[in-house]
């Protein structure tokens, strides 16, 4: 599996991304800066990492949608390129319009940093396939703005295309219908406030993540 | 030519800042609020052919959001309007 992990000015989690797509598939992934206006050739995978890019400036995640690199992503988006945005990612890709709604200030107004369960509501998708329908798992969250919005037809329309990935099984930022991941039409862009590759391993103390990322090496190999 | 655009979030969007201020206000003693909504103000210095439609499109493409959030935009000279400091 061929991946690349973009890194803009105040990424902070874009080494835990790549180490964990390292460990998982055995290849270290091309870390792309933002300034770039092309993608390495044959990728089938491109994160988009956590973090403050642009020091979260505007709004989280609205200056980084409008970065060159963003041109190439939404370009290999279209062409089928599978995107998983993780914390600041999903609030780029929101902010991109990659995917719908918007990532809003947590309703308890503080910063949630914590392990949070979750129920895995749609694992037909290439980043869940690892995983079964209802399973509940548990991964961190550490986000100031993960409250997801949109207006009632879109909710609506997620769900009935089954494009709500990951559900909040508590109250955890306000997010509207307890929505922690969503895919986009295709199916090939993930947004997920928690952090799967921050559980990818025994010392991290879960390794509920770790699936997300071995159902990516599998489809994304076969594929290849 | 000075432009002002304010952002504001739509009707029925929750505002958790404008609630942490409200609350906060109570807290001050002031009674009254009934509602307290945070928004943005960006001031614009733009070259005097810039066209509204222009304006609008940063707006549209940057400045707001407008999956959640309003803009207005106002044009002027703002001045002597800075006052108020203790």
């Amino acid at each position: 599996m061929n991946s690349a992990v973009i890194v803009f000015p105040g990424s902070n989690c874009d080494r835990d991304m790549a180490e964990a797509l390292r460990l998982v598939s055995g290849r270290a992934p091309t870390m792309v800066w933002h300034r770039e206006s092309e993608l390495p050739d044959g990728l089938d995978l491109i994160a988009i990492p956590g973090g403050f890019s642009y020091g979260d400036y505007l709004r989280s995640g609205a200056m980084a949608a409008q970065s060159p690199v963003m041109r190439a992503v939404k370009a290999a988006a279209e062409r089928g390129v599978a995107v998983l945005g993780v914390c600041n990612g999903f609030q780029v890709l929101t902010e991109a319009r990659l995917l719908p709604g918007a990532l809003m200030r947590n309703a308890g107004i503080a910063f949630v940093c914590r392990d949070v369960p979750l129920r895995i509501e749609n694992s037909q998708s290439v980043f869940t396939s690892r995983y079964d329908a209802g399973e509940e798992i548990a991964l961190p969250v550490a986000h100031h703005d993960g409250n997801y919005q949109a207006d009632a037809l879109t909710l609506d329309r997620l769900e009935s295309e089954g494009r709500v990935v990951l559900r909040y099984l508590d109250g955890v930022n306000g997010s509207a219908r307890g929505i922690a991941g969503i895919v986009n039409e295709a199916g090939n862009v993930l947004g997920m406030m928690p952090h799967p590759e921050r559980a990818v391993e025994p010392a991290h103390g879960r390794t509920d993540g770790r699936r997300l990322f071995e159902a990516l090496l599998e489809t994304l190999s076969e594929a290849a | 030519m000075k432009t002002r655009v304010y952002v504001t979030l739509k009707n029925g969007v929750l505002d958790p800042q404008g609630k942490a201020i409200h609350h906060a206000l109570e807290g001050l003693g002031f009674a009254g609020v009934n509602d307290v909504r945070a928004g943005k103000l960006i001031e614009l210095e733009l070259d005097a052919n810039v066209s509204e439609a222009e304006v609008e499109a940063m707006c549209r493409q940057l400045l707001a959001n407008t999956v959640i959030e309003n803009f207005r935009i106002e044009h002027g000279s703002f001045e002597g309007e800075r006052t108020g400091a203790a």
